[in-house]
Parts: C-alpha cells; structure tokens; sequence
C-alpha cells in the first residue's frame, strides 16, 4: 500500500512562561491511519492537539496539511482544512439542540437563514454510515456522556473532516461504550479518514491504533509501530524510569473497625441504598466493584458525614460522640478520597500550601500565638508533605489548579496519610490517572494497610480490585454483596455480579 | 368593590398598559441579546437614559422622529461597544463596568442637555408621536381604543419583539449568541469569534435599550428630564429572568408589569381618600417580585454568564 502523507509537523515549540509544554515535536500522519499519542497528564499531548486545530500559537515550527501551511491560532482555517477535533471537555451547548449544535460554524453569522431542513438530511445520513445514532431534536443536556460523543464526532463530519483528532475520548466511558466508538473509528479509516488519538490508556492504544508516538515531558521520545509494541517497554517510556507495580503482601486482620446495619439512603439528590450491611476490619482493603452510578458515591458521602442514612445504624469501634458532621468522622480517623479530586478534593484556586494544610486548621503547631496561621510552619509541613509524597510542582506557592491528575492525588491522598487515619474511603482514587501515578498511588494504599489502616476502595477497574484489595464486594442498584475473598474470584463473575447477576 | 374589576374592562387601561409596556419591552429585550451571550449588561438604565436626550435632542433641533429614534439607536450602540471593550475584550468584571456605565451615560446625558439648553427652567417640548389610526381595525368597538389607536413608535416596538424572536430562532446568529452564552469554547471550537458574536449582542442589545428610553420621550412624554428613566431599566433586568431569556417571553413579562401599573394609576384614583396612594405604588413592583420568584424557580441561567472568554489560555 502507499502511503500518503496527511499531515506534517516539524519542529513544533510552544512555552508557557518558561515551561517547555512541548519542545521542537515532528511527526507524520498518513491517510487511513490512527496515530496515537501516548503520555503522562501534563506531557504536553493536548497543547500539541491545540495547536494544530487552532486554539494556540506555537512559539515556533510548521504545520503542513495536505501541502497547505496551517495558519496558527485560527480554528476556522483548521476546520476549512479538514482538521476535526474532539475535545476532553466537550464543547457542546447543553441549551440547545442536537441538531444545532452541529450545523452551527457551516454558515457565516451573518447569514439570515438556518437551512435545518438540508442539515437534518445530512446528518441522518451520517449518522447511519458510521454507526452513530442520535436524535436530531433532543436537547444536549438530556444526553448521556457517550450520546455526546458521538455529537462532537458527528460535528466534525458534519463539517467534512478529514483528519479527525479525539482527545482522550474514552476518558468517560463504559467498556461496552469504549468498544462501540473503537468500531466507529475503524469504520472512519475504511472510508480513508485518519485519525489521531489521545490517550494515556496503553490497551486501548494497542487496540486501535496503527502507529504509536509517545510523548514524555514535552518532547517526542519514540515511534513504534503497534504491530511490533511491546506493552511493559511503552509503559517505561512514557513515564521515563521503571515502574515499581504494587507487590500484595499477607496483613493479618486485627479487629472490626466498622460495621454498617442496615443502612439506606432513599433521597432524590443521589442514588439510593437499601438495606447495604457490611463489615471492615483493621488491615483489610475490601474492593467495592460496580458500574458507575450504582449507589457507590452515596455510600461513599455517607461513610464520611456527608450524606446522612435515612435508615440503618453506622457503629464504629471507637465511636464515643454523636456523628453528626465529616468533622466528626475525621476525628474519628476516617480518610475520604472523592471521587472528583479536582472539585472535592482541593481548591484549584488556592497555593499548594493551603491545600496541603487545609485539614490541619486545628493543630496548633501551624498557627501563632493569636490564632494566625504561621506561615512558617506551614511552608515546612507543606514541603515535607510533597517531598514525603513525591509530589512534583514548581513551587509550594503554585496554583494547585496546575498540578496533573496523579500529582493531585498524591496531595490528597498524603494529606491524610500524615494524619494516620483509621479508615480511608478511596474513590476511584486512580481514575484518569497514567500508569505511573496509578502505581504510585496504589502503593500508597497499600503502604497504608500495612500500617493497619482499613481501606474501603471504590473502583470501577477490575484489575485494580483484583491487585490490591483482600475482599470484593459488588454493588448493584443500591445493594451491596456479600464480601468473597479477591483469591477465589475472577473478573468474570465480578463483571456478571456488576450486570445483576446473584441480586434479587 | 366592582369598581375595581371594571377598570380591567375599560379600553384605556389595556391602551395606558401597552404605552407602559413598550419601553419595558425594548430594554428587556436588549437585555436579553446581551445576557444571552453570556454579559450583562447593567448600563442599562444609562443607557436608556442617554437615548432618550439624544433621541429628544435631535428631534428638538429640528430632524424628525425617525432620525430621532436612528440617533438614539446609534448612541446605544456606542455605548454598547465602550461596554463590550471592557467586558468581553478585556475581560473586566460585569457588574462593575455596567454600573459605571449607568453612571456616566445618564450624567453625560443630562450634563450635554444643560450644554445645549443652559437657560431653561420648565422643559421644553417637542411634537412627539400621535397616535395613528389603524385602518377598520381601529373602528372596532373596545378592541379599537385598545390596542389599534397607537403611535407608530408603539408598533416599531412590537415589531422589535418580532424581530429578536426571528434572530434567536432562525439564524446563524442567533444560535450563536445562545452558544456563546452558554459554552463559549463550542463556539470557538466550530470556528466562530466568541468575541465578535459577543459584541454584536451586547452593542445590539444596547442599542435596543437606547431606543427603549426614546420611546419615553418621543411617543410616551414630550419632553426630557434627569432621573425619568425613574428604574425602569432596573425593572428590565428582573423582566430577563422572569422572561427566562427568550425574546416571546419578556413582552408577557413587560405587560403583565405595565398593567400592574396602569391597574395602580387607576386603583389610586377609587380608593385614594381610604388607602394611601404609596401603597399603590408599591403594588407592581411587589406583585412582579411574587412573580418572579415563581417563575424564577424553573429558570436556567445561561450557564456562561458573567465569565470571560479567554482565547489561548490553559484550562
């Protein structure tokens, strides 16, 4: 087969201040072929993306499409090109319809007529030869997750694209829904689209893609055909060093820590519990598996003060006072990871320091003589915490906001390690994070249950339970399974159990 | 006690409530284009307050009353554009822009009618609008002295509604500015200028609000005066939530508040010598209160109001 050149870049630089977020990247995309892009959170993959579709302006280097030079910092050359790019965040209006979201951009503004009628046609006929069904007339904001993906790539066909770039698109996505957009994107490649593909997830790369870059820190540091891929040798080279992958080791159980009787939560606000019992003994990381929206977050809420059971008993050993708010539950040495680290975990507003010593308010060591807080002590705690931690950042003094996913959780997670917490509720705690980092944090867990910490670990990732906790229970529709111990079960009677099977 | 239902069936208070309305209607709608495209606009009442001098004035030293309306609609739209340079281009913050905004369009408003008219004591008059007579609709009994007996000014507004309802629903221009309200980065993401469809709304929308203060000067009243926009372009940005944003909507909101007024001139005058007249006064902005905060509660802000856009920036 011969190859033709799609797309060309050379030497491509763009600086933040004086960071480097990418640094001199060439590279090339054929016709009928999916690039992907491999790399760490922060390695410089979607400021690349950007700028090829327009949103930035490099510092220096060149951009050729099908010969043509792009003109930089200008989306709609890119889209008149034939450059389509499926963001991160979805860049969809929930306010209007499907069908608007996507033929906005074909007319100028100042055009006086909508031609929904033709675009409707069109868009039908798309979505039938790629395999993307939707409903013109609903309203984005009563659409699933992956219903507006498939918005956003209709979008792009809408406006005639010929090299498709999607940015870590399965970031949200299901399993079963990871599989349909795979199908989608080998669908697009036979009708002689390309695709580039962002992502940080290696078995997805090697599943779909024809040709691999990998990205490390800003720069381009291999190519490797997917055919010839090794997995362990990419994974090194994505993060740059050799990965430490979390060893289980024996812990003896000590006593029960916690028992829940009983407990419901039947409210609008969140998706209920009924009747879930459990127990969690010190030393013990019990895995809680499930398809996401299942109850797990409403027992989550509730195991740290934030949501209050409507019915059932929460009896902790050690439980003196009346439980009333997370403070309470903090005192007594419970530890929550939330499930959006990013919006309940830190303020992404305030310095590094603040949040590293946002939990501590009342330790007296970090306030003065009136109350205030010291700063000096703090800066010490926060610095101690993130060498402690291997937090990596520029400064304590930096915008915590700035701070990748892994570096995030490596805070959250140390902010409470320091305090030597009984019992720790981790929310999908490695979501959306690179291998490296995943092996960070699940080191840290287990580093925790070796110093006798009770660990609840609430995952979606199969394999993650299955490494690392010592029981896994399966929630389904606000009940909760019996505990089996993770040795005598597979993933594939916890993925039946996920889908109903065994619940009345 | 019958008195007061019968003044619902007289033709001069659905006449007084749509002279009411009409200035209320076109700064709403105003609003609404701005607000829509994710800015408010809270030089509002200045600047209906600077279109109705500059809309008086000109017609005062001799143009007629279109280009007295034209006049006000082009100072609006200055003002509009010294208000999306702040707020879209440099991304300053809303609230504090729009107020001063208000601050300097109604005293450099008044200040300019003092330079060109130091001497005057009472205010002087101009030959506003007269009401024209719509051909046989006019004649019909009650409907006629109701709605078809009106200054062309009033249909002009009207039209307005007709015309914003057009934009929002029907062009490429309109779905732009609800997007660039509610997700701008989709927007841009389709190859559209945030900024410039910004732009167009909020020196449109503003505009629109001149030409609403106008109307008090050269269909409602004769004359101009410091203060007599009086809060009315206050009572425009509630009219917008109440309206839940859409154009069909804030002429409901704009009448139902004008015939809480005209109801009130008219309710004063029966029972003035047993209840004092503030109460009256008082009931149109407290039933528009109680209006709100019923429609309020299903209300959906456009979720990208108040915040800049930023092109080129890390998120």
């Amino acid at each position: 087969m011969i190859m033709t050149t799609l797309l060309k870049v050379e030497k491509i630089t763009k600086k933040f201040g004086d960071f480097y977020a990418n640094d001199q990247i060439s590279f090339e995309v054929n016709k009928s072929e999916v690039l992907a892009i491999l790399g760490e959170n922060g390695a410089g993959k979607t400021t690349l993306m950007n700028i090829l579709f327009g949103h930035y302006t490099p510092d220096a280097g060149n951009v050729n499409f099908e010969g043509n030079a792009i003109e930089f910092g200008n989306t709609n050359n890119a889209i008149k090109l034939g450059i389509g790019m499926v963001h991160q965040h979805f860049t969809l209006a929930e306010n209007l319809t499907v069908l608007e979201n996507i033929i906005i951009g074909r007319q100028s503004i100042f055009s006086l007529s909508l031609p929904k009628r033709q675009a409707r046609v069109k868009i039908l006929e798309l979505s039938k030869k790629f395999g993307l069904p939707i409903n013109p007339d609903e309203l984005v904001a009563n659409l699933s997750v992956s219903e507006k993906q498939r918005i956003e790539i209709l979008k792009t066909l809408f406006l005639d694209c010929k090299l498709l770039i999607l940015d870590e698109p399965t970031a949200a996505l299901t399993p079963q829904e990871t599989d349909a957009l795979f199908s989608t994107i080998r669908n697009m490649i036979e009708t002689g689209l390309s695709v580039i593909l962002i992502s940080h997830k290696l078995n997805e790369i090697l599943a779909v893609s024809d040709r691999i870059i990998v990205l490390r820190n800003g720069s381009s540091v291999g190519e490797i055909d997917t055919n010839s891929a090794d997995r362990k040798k990419i994974a090194e080279m994505i993060v740059g060093k050799k990965i430490d992958y979390p060893q289980k080791k024996k812990i003896p159980r000590k006593s029960k820590v916690l028992s829940l009787v009983d407990v419901s939560y039947d409210k609008t606000d969140a998706p209920n519990l009924s009747k879930v019992n459990l127990d969690l003994y010190g030393g013990q990381i019990l895995g809680i598996a499930g398809v996401a929206g299942n109850g797990q977050t409403t027992l989550a809420k509730i195991l740290s003060g934030h949501f209050k059971p409507t019915d059932g008993k929460i009896v902790f050993n050690e439980a003196k006072s009346v439980l009333t708010s997370p403070k309470s539950f903090m005192d007594l040495g419970v530890a929550y990871i939330p499930e959006d680290r990013n919006s309940d975990g830190i303020v992404g507003d305030m310095e590094i320091w603040e949040n590293a010593i946002m939990t501590e308010m009342d330790d007296p060591y970090l306030r003065n003589s009136l109350g205030i807080i010291n700063k000096k002590t703090s800066f010490d705690r926060s610095e101690n915490l993130c060498e402690t931690y291997d937090i990596r950042m520029q400064s304590i003094r930096q915008r915590s906001r700035l701070l990748s996913g892994g570096n995030v959780q490596k805070l959250l997670l140390g902010r409470w390690l320091m305090r030597k917490p009984k019992i720790i509720i981790a929310c999908q705690p490695t979501r959306g994070l690179d291998e490296g980092a995943i092996a960070s944090i699940q080191n840290l867990l287990l580093k925790a249950q070796q110093n006798g910490s009770a660990i609840i670990l609430i995952s979606e990732d199969l394999d993650e339970l299955l490494t690392i906790s010592d029981d896994i229970s399966v929630m389904y529709k606000g009940m909760l399974s019996d505990p089996t111990e993770t040795s005598s079960t597979d993933k594939l009677s916890i993925g039946l159990r996920m889908a109903g099977d065994g619940f009345l | 006690m019958i008195e007061f239902i019968e003044i619902i069936f007289t033709a001069g208070f659905w006449a007084a409530t749509i002279r009411i309305a009409c200035p209320l209607i076109l700064a709403t709608i105003g609003e609404v284009l701005c607000e829509r495209a994710g800015v408010l606009n809270l030089g509002i009442e200045g600047i209906m307050s600077i279109g109705a001098m500059v809309g008086w004035m000109t017609v005062f030293l001799g143009a007629d009353l279109y280009t007295g309306i034209l006049a006000a609609l082009i100072i609006g739209g200055l003002f509009g554009l010294l208000h999306a340079i702040f707020t879209v281009y440099l991304g300053a913050s809303q609230h504090v822009t729009g107020i001063g905004i208000t601050m300097l369009a109604s005293s450099l408003g008044f200040f300019c009618f003092k330079l060109i008219l130091p001497a005057s004591t009472t205010p002087p008059k101009i030959k506003p609008f007269q009401p024209i007579d719509i051909p046989f609709l006019s004649e019909l009994p009650f409907l006629g002295p109701a709605f078809f007996q009106h200054t062309p000014f009033t249909y002009l507004a009207i039209l307005v509604v007709i015309f914003a309802f057009w934009l929002m629903n029907s062009t490429p221009l309109g779905l732009s500015i609800k997007m660039a309200g509610e997700n701008p980065m989709a927007l841009e993401a389709q190859g559209i200028d945030v900024f410039l469809v910004r732009t167009i709304a909020v020196v449109l929308g503003s505009a629109l609000m001149a030409v609403g203060g106008a109307y008090l000067t050269l269909s409602a009243f004769d004359a101009f005066y410091f203060g007599m926009i009086n809060g009315r372009g206050w009572i425009a940005i509630a009219l917008v939530i109440f309206a839940s944003w859409k154009p069909e909507r804030a002429l409901l909101g704009a009448l139902l508040f004008a015939g809480l007024d005209a109801y009130q001139v008219r309710a004063q005058q029966l029972a003035g010598a047993v209840i004092p007249y503030q109460f009256f006064l008082m009931l149109p902005f407290l039933l528009s209160i109680v209006a709100m905060v019923i429609a309020a509660k299903r209300t959906r802000y456009p979720k990208a109001l108040l915040i800049p856009f930023r092109r080129g920036e890390r998120h």
